[in-house]
């Protein structure tokens, strides 16, 4: 392999589009179509008594009002469980337009298409819903309680509950030498886009064939779930993620109701609609994440080992359950971390409340998870006295543990097995890029002036690369442009820069040579989706494959046109040659263009290359067909990759916070990152998905939480009242790697896109304790919360 | 009953453009759907997020919170105006892809628009007013940290133009 793009951080090839404002956002496409808005459920639990249009219908530029009601066959059914899983044993979705029941402020109920979104708006204001109230479920704690229940045939409003575990944990908790138990809790926040959801949709009568445009992580997936809904052959169905403003998780999810009743009016309709969504809407009709109550109970011996974890986690996963139940197990299966402890158990309650539903949010159950197992060590080193580094590197899986089988499911539904990980050397890194150990006397002079100071550590371990599979396609076209394709799709992961890099270096071409396309089913219809930091690993992989098969096919028709071994033969700037011959030398190379001339054999010449590939060209041996039995026209060909299970990426964080003895203002001094993805292919994309990770993170641990009130209102549905950070909230990253390679695929590669936001919480949350001298146990945490505990604590 | 309707002029980047559209009609919308500029984007339509920052008479301002009616006759600049008259990307935009400061780019150009201005007022920043120069602008991507560099990058960008 040529390695002149694999590995470089170089700048992106998409960045000029998008800086020159010639970039295609959902709602930058169909200027013409009709638009649709929805009346949306102001109630969080309510039966629908009547739906009044006679208001509405006299409004100019009124196209078509539907309800429930209207949408025939398969469309009036409940949407979708996307991932079923056994323990999942109450799952409930909701109806594209509701049916009867809302379950949580902001369910659509109707929807209005007009001339345009003013119009349409205009109409659901004259729209009048008449409902009978039911008492709403909010909170994890009410959820428990089941004194109400949101659905009337779940009890408990228990969705889900799953046990996992390795070895006797009672038996190791009632023989260690120390037990003790931890009440934790995490509050719910969003992945929020700066892009929310959208959809476009467009029948061609005359070619009985639907196209969506539609902001998703998972474009091909759109296209089975909606042939499968309006009841179309899967191949008169084509879906397109244009450029996407960000997911982080909530455009995973799919069909959205959106999703379904747009193209669904536009068939009917026969005209373009599209629908955007807008910032109120993304807060009540997309979904949140995060929160959970967990409860820990560890035994340990006097050195800090772990003998006994016993987790149990309550989780909040909303009105419905689309996802299934991929966030608490993820949870309850990633919250082991570096570590191995001796027996292990985790039982996890999914609940329902009447809240906005949950799903995956960059991160999906880890950072609960982190914080779960980190607030735990810290809490066993605190116990005995010892350097929390300590305790924690005590308990690390060594290297030549890996791989390393945990004994339990992932979410993929197979083993979970460590494949690679210097936990030890990460840790080295984190402590020396920090200062660990020069932190105390930093701490006196601090404190010697007046002001008070901590120091966080949190350690995670990220399975990533899930399958079950990728694929990719790659042609050299005639003019030696190189254009490749995956199905899954990009929200700003630069993967038309990373995705060029491999295939540039396996094919031997200029990476600027190289032109991808992700995310459209017209170009490559086999995907599952960008998800669980998986595009890198899978499409990475799989393009590599597809390039690889191309250049072997390259080799072997310029090896017939030198008259050379193709063993001979390598690819260098685009250029066949003979291995080691000057550029110039006669007869001993080819263009990589020309290669692909006289991989199509042609009848008609329509221009100058066409008429090189013409049966009527060059000298020919008319003993063989023109193509060869088992091969096929053109320089083109695709590959697959499919893991036998993920590969898990790691990596620690320490941060240094200054908690005002006064006003308990929380400011972070410094954020310190090691981690390791295996082998990087652009290390400036991934520097960028871990600084934008890490605002996440803080923002998840000091700013950003949903607050509903007791009737279910979600208080602070805008941004001028969820407080995500700005520049002036997040602190500098400093950064360190380390390269473990991931023996798992032949890149050696491993994600990256959660690392950044995972242990967000847990280590601000040991910092501040730190600082503060007592256990921080409830995320996020403002100026205020910590005045209240600071007061708690010395009253105590 | 239909809506009064008023003709908008506007000298976008540098060519008047007009439409016949509603009082109550969205700068950001004007020029997204009306003129079909569609580089200015809209993140949350309550003035907060900055995505949809336009310079009107040299001056930044929120499109979203304005309607096109109230600023007939202004001269307006867009994301797709900050390019140098080759078309080839300018100073701030430039800096943007030299220090990697957008990912997804939705909310880039409101950042590339407020950068514009800002550095007319202040041509030198240091790091600290480069980040304070940003802040009111919300970007979920990048950790702001690479927005901070481009900030800087751009200054220096502009300097070498203005010297030639």
């Amino acid at each position: 392999m040529t390695t002149a793009a694999f590995g470089e951080p170089i700048a992106r090839l998409e960045d000029p589009r998008l800086l020159t404002g010639q970039g295609r956002f959902l709602d930058d496409i169909g200027h013409q179509a009709l638009a649709a808005a929805f009346v949306r459920s102001p109630h969080a639990h309510a039966r629908i008594v009547d739906i009044d249009v006679s208001a509405a219908v006299d409004v100019e530029g009124l196209v078509a009002v539907y309800t429930h009601e209207d949408l025939d066959g398969r469309v009036g059914e409940p949407l979708p469980l996307l991932i079923p899983h056994a323990a999942l044993t109450h799952g409930r979705t909701a109806y594209a337009l509701a049916k009867d029941e809302v379950n949580h402020v902001g369910e659509p109920i109707v929807m209005v298409v007009a001339t345009d979104r003013y119009v349409a708006e205009d109409v659901c204001d004259r729209i009048v819903v008449t409902y009978d109230f039911l008492p709403p479920v909010v909170g994890i704690e009410a959820a428990r309680s089941a004194e109400l229940l949101v659905h009337d045939d779940v009890p408990g409003n228990v969705s889900a509950h799953l046990v996992q575990s390795r070895g006797d944990v009672e038996a190791a908790l009632a023989g260690a030498p120390h037990v003790l138990e931890l009440d934790l809790d995490i509050e719910r926040s969003a992945s929020t886009p700066l892009e929310g959801k959208g959809v476009h949709a467009r029948w061609d009568a005359d070619d009985a064939s639907l196209r969506v445009y539609t902001s998703t992580q998972a474009s091909t997936s759109v296209r089975a779930a909606l042939a499968a809904r309006l009841e179309l052959p899967l191949d008169r169905v084509e879906v397109i993620a244009p450029d996407v403003g960000g997911g982080f998780g909530v455009k995973i999810v799919h069909p959205w109701p959106e999703e379904v009743v747009v193209p669904w009016a536009a068939i009917r309709l026969g005209r373009e609609v599209k629908w955007t969504e807008d910032r109120r809407e993304h807060f009540v009709g997309a979904t949140h994440e995060r929160g959970q109550l967990q409860h820990v109970e560890v035994g340990f011996d006097d050195d800090g080992r772990l003998l006994g974890l016993d987790v149990t986690v309550w989780h909040d996963n909303g009105a419905y359950t689309p996802y299934g139940i991929i966030v608490p197990i993820v949870t309850t299966t990633q919250l082991l971390g570096p570590y191995k402890p001796e027996a292990y158990r985790a039982e996890f309650f999914s609940l329902y409340t009447n809240t906005v539903t949950v799903t995956p949010y960059r991160g999906a159950g880890r950072p609960q998870g982190c914080f779960a197992m980190e607030r735990t060590m810290d809490a066993v080193a605190a116990y005995l006295g010892l350097d929390r580094t300590v305790v924690r590197e005590r308990n690390f899986i060594r290297p030549d543990e890996m791989p390393y089988d945990h004994g339990l499911i992932f979410q993929d539904g197979r083993p979970l097995i460590y494949d690679s990980g210097d936990y030890p050397a990460t840790l080295e890194k984190l402590k020396k890029l920090v200062g660990w150990d020069e932190f105390e006397a930093f701490r006196a002079e601090a404190r010697a002036a007046g002001r008070r100071v901590g120091i966080g550590i949190a350690c995670y371990v990220e399975g990533t690369g899930v399958g079950p599979y990728e694929g990719g396609w790659v042609k050299v076209e005639t003019d030696g442009t190189v254009v490749a394709a995956t199905g899954l799709t990009t929200q700003g992961q630069g993967h038309k820069t990373a995705f060029a890099q491999v295939v540039a270096s396996e094919l031997g071409v200029p990476v600027e040579r190289v032109q991808v396309t992700t995310g459209d089913t017209r170009r490559f219809g086999y995907a599952v989706g960008t998800f669980a930091s998986r595009a890198a690993v899978m499409s990475g992989n799989a393009l590599a494959s597809a390039a690889r098969k191309v250049r072997d096919k390259a080799l072997r028709i310029a090896g017939e046109a030198l008259e050379a071994d193709p063993r001979d033969l390598e690819i260098v700037d685009g250029v066949v040659r003979v291995v080691g011959s000057p550029p110039s030398a006669p007869g001993s190379s080819i263009p990589l263009a020309t290669v692909a001339v006289l991989a199509n054999p042609l009848r008609y010449a329509f221009d100058r290359e066409a008429e090189r590939a013409t049966q009527f060209g060059g000298p020919v041996d008319y003993s063989k067909p023109p193509v060869a039995e088992g091969d096929s026209p053109g320089l083109e060909d695709t590959g697959y990759y499919s893991p036998p299970r993920s590969t898990f990426a790691n990596g620690m964080h320490a941060a240094i916070v200054e908690t005002d003895p006064d006003t308990a203002e929380i400011t972070i001094l410094r954020y310190c990152v090691v981690h390791d993805c295996g082998r990087l292919i652009n290390p400036r994309i991934v520097e960028g998905q871990i600084h934008g990770g890490v605002a996440q993170g803080v923002g998840g641990a000091l700013y950003e939480r949903m607050v509903y009130d007791d009737a279910g209102q979600l208080l602070n549905a805008s941004f001028m009242d969820f407080l995500m950070p700005y520049a002036t909230e997040v602190p500098v990253v400093e950064t360190d790697h380390l390269e473990t390679p991931s023996p798992l695929n032949p890149l050696g590669i491993k994600g990256a896109g959660e690392a950044g936001v995972i242990p967000g919480s847990a280590v601000l949350a040991s910092a501040i304790s730190d600082a503060e001298g007592f256990a921080i146990t409830r995320m996020p945490i403002s100026p205020s919360d910590l005045f209240s505990l600071r007061l708690a604590q010395e009253s105590r | 009953m239909s809506e009064a309707m008023f003709e908008v002029t506007l000298l976008v980047n540098g060519v008047p453009r007009s439409a016949t559209v509603p009082a109550r009609r969205l700068l950001s919308d004007f020029l997204r759907h009306d003129l079909e500029l569609t580089g200015t984007h809209v993140g949350c339509e309550h003035g907060v997020c900055g995505a949809c920052t336009v310079l009107v008479d040299g001056r930044p301002i929120r499109s979203c919170l304005q309607f096109a009616v109230t600023v007939d006759g202004a001269e307006v600049t867009t994301v797709e105006g900050c390019t140098r008259p080759d078309g080839e990307l300018g100073h701030v935009q430039q800096a943007f892809r030299d220090c990697h400061g957008l990912q997804c780019g939705f909310c880039t150009p409101g950042f590339v628009t407020t950068i514009t201005a800002y550095l007319e007022e202040n041509p030198t920043p240091t790091q600290e007013q480069a980040r304070e120069a940003i802040a009111g602008n919300l970007c979920r991507c990048t950790g702001y940290q690479n927005i901070v560099a481009s900030v800087l990058r751009a200054a220096e960008l502009r300097a070498e133009e203005t010297q030639r």
